[in-house]
């Protein structure tokens, strides 16, 4: 495969980042608890709209899409998220305020600077009476722009124990937004990452449109009704997804029923090993080939879900 | 002359990077399974294992971040407070320095660069605190409030009830390999990595296992749902010698009593023997 590299610096982050464009709408798709078959799911909603939707996969330190999708050419980009600080000792007189004054507790007692606790604030920079201490750029992770047979599809690694994963999932959204338009496509299809933290939030700010996909466990009722509490603080319309639904078909129906006035459940799948082995086979549930009447009835659910997509947005 | 034998207090974290593996269903199993043992559910956007445990647990504190107060009075308006904000959380707009709350890190640079000190800070509760004050098993958790960003620091100030007299405390920890994740495990003596052997599974297990070697970290696997994909997942653990702690098959009825909230020893508790040997196998690599 091959990779051209893009320096692209430190990237600013303001309110105004969360602006988006008119034309390009997006979609999410989302689960609050991992594992109830998001990836799975969206893989197959942006092979059926591949014409009109470009996909982006926003699970920036777990990212699976390129297992379904493998690029045959990229175009890689440095991301550059938090700063780190280093103590230059040939100036430093041990004087240790900045280890008193490091809220993050990332500075030993001997000046050891833990990076993975250093949280970049530079407060250390700031308190050190002999500026003995710079602030330095680092490579936090890559994000991207591929060549699949889907067409452009794009995506990130976060190196291991950063930071600033909430970053660098704004900056896959904003690429996909560009690669949207430059592909003459007008969506952009975004899976996110478990939990609903600041990546969650990151991946959802812009949304036309959010599907949750959850399973019929307490866990994943508890979780969807977090998930949906924050899809309605930022006012995005969302439906949901009842992924397993055959696990537990009472809490399925009252999934159902909690959902049912402000965010309907659109579909309900029953658990299915075609899911396991499509990914094995590197593709998505509806490009295998299948004469299983129940593994067919799903590749039909997951056409109506895309088709619900494309007349929603 | 007798031996005085003292078990030393473990902290095993249970991670996973892929979601769904089952970090609960192995950290609860656990944690019940061990007497004079401590659970602490630091998934903190989306805590599960309180729905498993026939216990009350009940908020004991919350997590905050001091974030600035600017006294307008005395503030000029010179900017060097957003200048300095390296999470652009302060935006310096006509008349007013505008705060962005819920992506401010509490780090104090703005009061610090301030010329004139017209910057003091005030906490925010970013998140709850629980706990069942239990003897055994003692339970605590987090739970982020929901809008708001930073999971980091609820986990921060879970960990302060960690309780050492404790022969395991047991750290259910967030899916993914960024830093909420390691905050979780960064105190632990052992951590077990709970996978399933999907094509999914594998590739996020290897970015865990990567985070903890650079950690420094000793850690086992746990195999989950065993028969679910293929046999890539062992594989890579016999490639790469890392130990296979424990294999739970996929079995529809576990899957069952999981929906229901019912943890796997208590469905099953042939498990608990397993899970026994799993304890004395983590005690002796921690201690070998």
């Amino acid at each position: 495969m091959e990779e051209r590299f893009y320096d692209v610096g430190r990237k600013s982050k303001g309110a105004g980042d969360r602006m988006t464009s008119k034309e390009t709408k997006q979609l999410t798709v989302i689960s609050g608890k991992g594992g109830t078959g998001k990836s799975s799911i969206i893989a197959s909603i942006a092979y059926l709209l591949k014409d009109r939707a470009l996909l982006a996969d926003a699970d920036v330190d777990a990212a699976d899409l390129y297992i379904l999708f493998p690029p045959t050419e990229s175009e890689a980009y440095e991301y550059k998220g938090l700063k780190k600080a280093v103590i230059d000792f040939d100036i430093c007189t041990k004087c240790n305020i900045c280890q008193e004054s490091c809220r993050f507790g990332a500075i030993d007692s001997d000046l050891y600077i833990h990076s993975f606790k250093c949280e970049g604030c530079a407060l250390c920079y700031h308190v050190c009476p002999v500026s003995a201490i710079s602030m330095e750029d680092r490579v936090s992770g890559f994000y991207y722009n591929s060549d699949t047979r889907l067409g452009k599809m794009v995506h990130a690694r976060l190196h291991p124990g950063e930071e600033s994963s909430g970053l660098l999932v704004a900056e896959v959204r904003k690429k996909g937004k560009e690669e949207a338009e430059k592909s003459g496509k007008d969506l952009v299809l975004i899976d996110g990452s478990p939990g609903l933290g600041c990546p969650v939030i990151s991946s959802i700010t812009g949304s036309n449109l959010a599907l949750v996909v959850t399973e019929p466990t307490l866990s994943g009722k508890h979780d969807l009704e977090r998930i949906l509490k924050l899809l309605e603080q930022f006012h995005i319309p969302s439906y949901v997804i009842v992924n397993k639904y055959d696990i537990n078909e009472e809490i399925t129906e009252e999934i159902e029923e909690m959902c049912k006035d402000n965010t309907p459940v659109i579909s309900r799948i029953p658990f299915n090993p075609i899911f396991t082995k499509a990914m094995i086979e590197k593709k998505s549930v509806v490009e295998m080939e299948t004469t299983d009447e129940t593994t067919k009835d799903i590749q039909k659910m997951l056409h109506e879900i895309a088709k619900f997509v494309d007349e929603k947005i | 002359m007798q031996t005085l034998v003292v078990m030393l207090s473990m902290k095993i974290a249970v991670v996973s990077g892929k979601g769904g593996t089952g970090k609960t269903t192995v950290a609860t199993s656990l944690a019940l399974t061990i007497e004079n043992s401590q659970l602490i559910d630091a998934d903190v956007e989306e805590p599960n294992c309180f729905l498993f445990l026939h216990t009350k647990a009940e908020i004991v504190g919350n997590a905050e971040i001091p974030v600035p107060r600017i006294d307008e009075d005395i503030c000029t308006l010179c900017g060097k407070c957003s200048d300095s904000c390296e999470y652009n959380a302060l935006a310096n707009l006509p008349g007013k320095i505008l705060l962005f709350e819920k992506i401010c890190h509490g780090c104090g640079v703005c009061s610090a660069v301030c010329p004139i000190d017209a910057i003091t800070e005030e906490p925010r509760a970013i998140g709850n605190i629980y706990s069942n004050n239990g003897e055994d098993l003692l339970f605590n958790y987090g739970e982020l409030i929901v809008g708001e960003e930073l999971s980091t620091p609820v986990i921060t100030k879970l960990k302060e009830y960690t309780n050492e007299e404790k022969s395991i405390v047991v750290i259910d920890s967030p899916p993914g390999s960024a830093c909420a994740m390691v905050e979780a495990v960064i105190d632990s003596d052992f951590v077990i990595v709970v996978g399933e052997p999907t094509p999914f599974g594998l590739s996020d297990m290897k970015i865990v296992v990567e985070t903890l070697k650079q950690l420094d970290k000793k850690f086992g696997i746990i195999i989950n749902k065993d028969g679910i994909g293929n046999e890539e997942m062992e594989d890579y653990c016999v490639k790469e010698n890392l130990s296979i702690l424990m294999k739970i098959p996929f079995d529809l009825k576990i899957a069952k009593q999981y929906s229901k909230g019912i943890t796997l020893v208590e469905s099953f508790p042939e498990w608990k023997k397993d899970f026994t040997m799993l304890e004395e196998k983590v005690r002796g690599l921690v201690t070998g």
